[in-house]
């Protein structure tokens, strides 16, 4: 397999403009008898869908949600980074560019980071159009607020709901394109397969999720919009429905999978309850903009918060990291409370959680202010313990969030199928090994707004494509083959129900290949997983039939990929020696225990190809070259 | 604790549709009530019968597909919450608790707990948008908003689209809904120049759909998990009654 990320010529700064320049431009008239297919209608989906339509493509949007309001971007709550330097602190594209390489610890390629930070700033531009209430100073101007991983205040935000209000948006526009006629929306859709002929990507295979028919649609390309895997963890803080089978199903047809290791485990989530948990709550991380996290000093002081002294308190971000502080990236910040509840630290029930404490910040600024700030994640808060933050500090424990592995792209967003396009976290493409606080929304809206419709022109203008039908032979094979795979899900009929086996599943990756791996747990795992796969295909239990709304079998669907991908997730964590981001390897630390990199050999990017049948991935390595920066030892010291 | 739940099972549209009773032995507290759902659902496919289907996503209040009614209220009694966010903390052992799906015309059954909601998106295609091409934009700050504007837009900006309201209204209305749209759009200077449009676009849109009209009984404000007040539908009745009195804007400009 031949990797080439078509990264433009010229300086850095200079490359996205340069390469607008020269891109090839499909004529209006041309763009009517184009068809385009959207899977997913989150920030980077619908952005595209309704940009696209603008641009007068014909563009079908499929969602298996029941409206393409509901895609799990509505659930990011903090905020959106861009360049703006409103607040005069010094910020510019380069510093925002820079601090997203850093916190991806160096595991990125720069072209992409730095086009996203360049776009950053049309992206607050149009969603302000659009009539995103983003919270806003006395003066009618608009406010921003810091986040981790930054010395400079560049997130705008709106309440503790800004993935909501962006979607909202995106929503919006894909509607006004959806009353212009250029956009039809297909919910309660799922895909479920694509369709790739003489080597391009053709189509989707879908199932109805309310009839159960299997369907076939083509198009002149096709873009996956679907989101990260981070439920293969069973519990993480994705919708209950987030899965990696559209992915899965590409990568399978020949979709090389980048990165599949490095996922983020959020630092500030409410801590397990109890063993019926279905998922994970976050709060918001900038949380940390005025919480003080810390644990007892004392290895099992199950003493109450309030009767622990001062001086027997271990605020231990701010002493580890006296110039961030509570305010280190979320990798940083999760292994240390990871760290501190495996000496015996933790507090609350079952000991696996950490405190953030209010009390100085209410006493600085009045409860009046925190409540105008966090009030609803307050509320949130009290709602899911029954506790009062006001009162008591909370807990907090790290949850799986977000996965910055995903489908190799160019810097076309591109994946090695052609005709094949991959946006937002689908992708793999601008976090590098972690992704910062407030930058998910940014690369979903970037790729989706202003990238994409500058991209896929230049791909469509030079293929030459043939028609093609639903009934092509090729689309009639995949249709078989989906309704094979479901007629088997549904004939197993054997005692372990879909949750048990997924909750099995996601145990053993958050041990192994959660916040941190070893070579032998990794190695251990890899064989559960495919002893775990084998009873899920020969003792799995899905109720139910084919030809209705049948939310066992879409679940069911759902982790038997998971079940896959989890192999190569453990694969790929188990061959880069070395720590850095989130992907941290306990052979490989400094002293201090800190993530330590090993740039001589794995300054890249490693890519994954499917073996074909049952024959072990392919793996291959995009050097990452850096000319601008240099790679140091991220200090947050 | 011990709790005795009836839920509406409903195979299929076409099905007439029956409650079910569950008695269930060991809840937690601490449990979510689609947690409690959820072990409820094991233990029937555990017995070869088909769990209870109901719509969920986030599961933390912001997506809008969950909602049902609990004991007869949208969501349960629990004020400013969606069901997912609604904890057994607030049951007692021996309680009943009747579940049963959105009652609304507009809403028809699809199986179980679960609804089409689709009219919503219908309405939202009419006009529930800014209509901005992308690259269009000014520079975000070229158009400064009162923080109580802005602030009054995003009350009515967070409505997650559940249905709460028009399954609680006994006219079965979709008012809360629109004139939160309406009024989100309208509060803000980038709204103005739709502004009539959109509120005659919106309303015939809603009203092509099958939901009732508002006689101001308020229920859908007091079960809204977003607290949406109805202010927002006298701002759709004021955009409305201005553009369906004017009638149509004439036409300005020379005609070529």
């Amino acid at each position: 397999m031949k990797l080439d990320a078509r990264v433009p010529g010229g300086p850095l700064a200079d490359k996205w403009s340069r390469l607008r320049n020269d891109l090839k431009l499909v004529s209006p008239a041309n763009k009517r008898k184009r068809s385009i297919i959207v899977v997913g209608t989150g920030l980077a989906g619908g952005a595209a869908a309704a940009a696209l339509g603008e641009l007068g493509y014909k563009v079908t949007a499929f969602c298996y949600q029941d409206s393409a309001r509901r895609a799990h971007s509505i659930a990011a709550q903090g905020g959106i980074n861009a360049a703006k330097n409103y607040q005069n602190d010094g910020d510019t594209i380069y510093r925002l560019f820079y601090d997203t390489i850093k916190g991806g610890d160096y595991r990125s390629r720069e072209a992409n980071v730095y086009r996203l930070a360049e776009v950053s700033n049309a992206i607050i531009d149009h969603c302000v159009a659009q009539g995103i209430p983003f919270a806003r100073e006395y003066g009618g101007y608009l406010a921003n607020r810091s986040f981790g991983g930054a010395q400079v205040s560049r997130t705008f935000y709106a309440r503790g709901q800004t993935g909501q209000q962006l979607l909202l948006g995106a929503y919006a526009s894909l509607n006004a394109q959806v009353a212009a006629g250029n956009v039809t929306v297909r919910p309660r859709t799922e895909m479920l397969d694509l369709v790739v002929i003489d080597g391009r990507a053709r189509g989707v295979v879908t199932r109805d999720l309310v009839s159960g028919a299997v369907e076939c649609h083509v198009g002149d390309a096709v873009l996956l919009a679907t989101g990260g895997y981070s439920n293969v963890y069973f519990l993480s803080t994705n919708a209950k429905g987030c899965n990696v089978t559209a992915i899965w199903r590409a990568f399978k047809r020949g979709a090389a999978f980048a990165n599949p290791c490095y996922t983020q485990i959020h630092p500030t989530c409410i801590p397990q309850a109890g063993d019926y948990q279905s998922k994970l709550t976050l709060m918001s991380e900038s949380l940390r903009n005025d919480g003080r996290v810390w644990v007892p000093k004392a290895v099992g002081d199950q003493r109450e918060p309030g009767d622990i002294p001062e001086a027997e308190r271990d605020y231990y971000l701010e002493r580890i990291y006296p110039s961030f502080g509570n305010l280190v990236p979320r990798d940083v910040a999760s292994r240390n409370a990871k760290k501190a509840c495996d000496e015996g630290r933790g507090v609350g029930p079952g000991r696996r959680g950490v405190y953030l404490d209010f009390a100085d910040a209410i006493g600085r600024l009045g409860e009046h202010v925190i409540r105008a700030r966090y009030g609803n994640l307050f509320d949130m808060y009290q709602m899911i313990t029954g506790e009062n933050p006001y009162r008591v500090p909370m807990r907090i424990y790290p949850a799986p969030h977000y996965t910055m592995g995903g489908l190799w792209v160019d810097y076309y967003l591109m994946s090695t199928i052609p005709g094949l396009f991959v946006l937002g976290e689908a992708n793999f493409s601008d976090h590098g090994a972690n992704r910062l606080g407030a930058s998910a929304l940014m690369q979903g809206l970037a790729d989706g707004y202003f990238i994409i419709p500058y991209t896929l022109g230049e791909y469509l203008a030079g293929a030459k494509l043939e028609a093609v039908g639903a009934g092509h032979d090729v689309c009639r094979s995949v249709v078989a083959e989906v309704e094979a795979r479901t007629a088997k899900l549904l004939a197993i009929n054997g005692s372990r129900t879909v949750d048990s086996l997924h909750r099995e599943l996601g145990m053993l990756m958050l041990d192994e290949c959660g916040m941190s791996r070893t070579a032998p747990g990794l190695t251990a795992a890899i064989e559960k997983i495919r002893s775990l796969r084998d009873s899920f295909w020969s003792d799995v239990r899905v109720p139910g039939e084919g030809a209705d709304l049948n939310q066992e079998l879409e679940k069911a669907g759902r982790v038997a990929d998971h079940l896959e991908l989890a192999e190569l997730m453990c694969r790929d964590a188990l061959q880069r020696n070395e720590s850095c981001g989130g992907h941290f390897r306990e052979e490989y630390q400094t002293e201090e225990g800190e993530a330590l990199r090993d740039d001589q050999n794995f300054t890249n990017v490693t890519v994954w190809e499917h073996g074909g049948g049952d024959a072990p991935p392919r793996q291959h390595t995009e050097d990452l070259i850096f000319e601008t920066v240099h790679p140091t030892q991220r200090s947050y010291k | 604790m011990k709790l005795t739940l009836h839920v509406w099972r409903q195979r299929n549209p076409a099905d007439a549709g029956a409650f079910a009773t569950y008695e269930l032995e060991d809840v937690s507290t601490h449990m979510s009530f689609l947690e409690m759902l959820d072990v409820l659902n094991q233990d029937l496919i555990a017995k070869g019968e088909e769990p209870i289907a109901f719509e969920h996503d986030c599961r933390e209040g912001i997506c809008g597909s969950c909602g049902f009614m609990v004991n007869g209220v949208a969501h349960g009694e629990q004020p400013g919450v969606t069901v997912c966010q609604l904890h057994m903390r607030h049951f007692k052992d021996g309680d009943e608790v009747t579940i049963e799906p959105w009652r609304a015309k507009a809403f028809p059954i699809i199986k179980d707990l679960v609804v089409d909601r689709s009219a919503f998106d219908r309405i939202m295609h009419a006009g529930g948008f800014i209509t901005v091409r992308t690259g269009s934009a000014p520079d975000a700050n070229a158009i400064p908003i009162t923080t109580e504007n802005v602030e009054h837009a995003m009350d009515f900006a967070e409505c997650i689209g559940c249905g709460a309201c028009v399954a609680s209204c006994p006219n079965g209305a979709a008012m809360l809904f629109v004139g939160a749209k309406i009024a989100h759009l309208g509060l803000l200077p980038q709204g103005q120049p739709e502004r009539a449009a959109r509120a005659l676009r919106m309303v015939e849109a809603m009203e092509r759909e099958a939901f009732g009209a508002c006689s101001n009984f308020r229920a859908c404000e007091a079960v809204c998990p977003k607290e949406i007040s109805i202010s927002g539908i006298a701002r759709m009745n004021k955009d409305f009654r201005r553009v369906a009195l004017a009638g149509p804007a004439p036409a300005r400009g020379k005609r070529r």
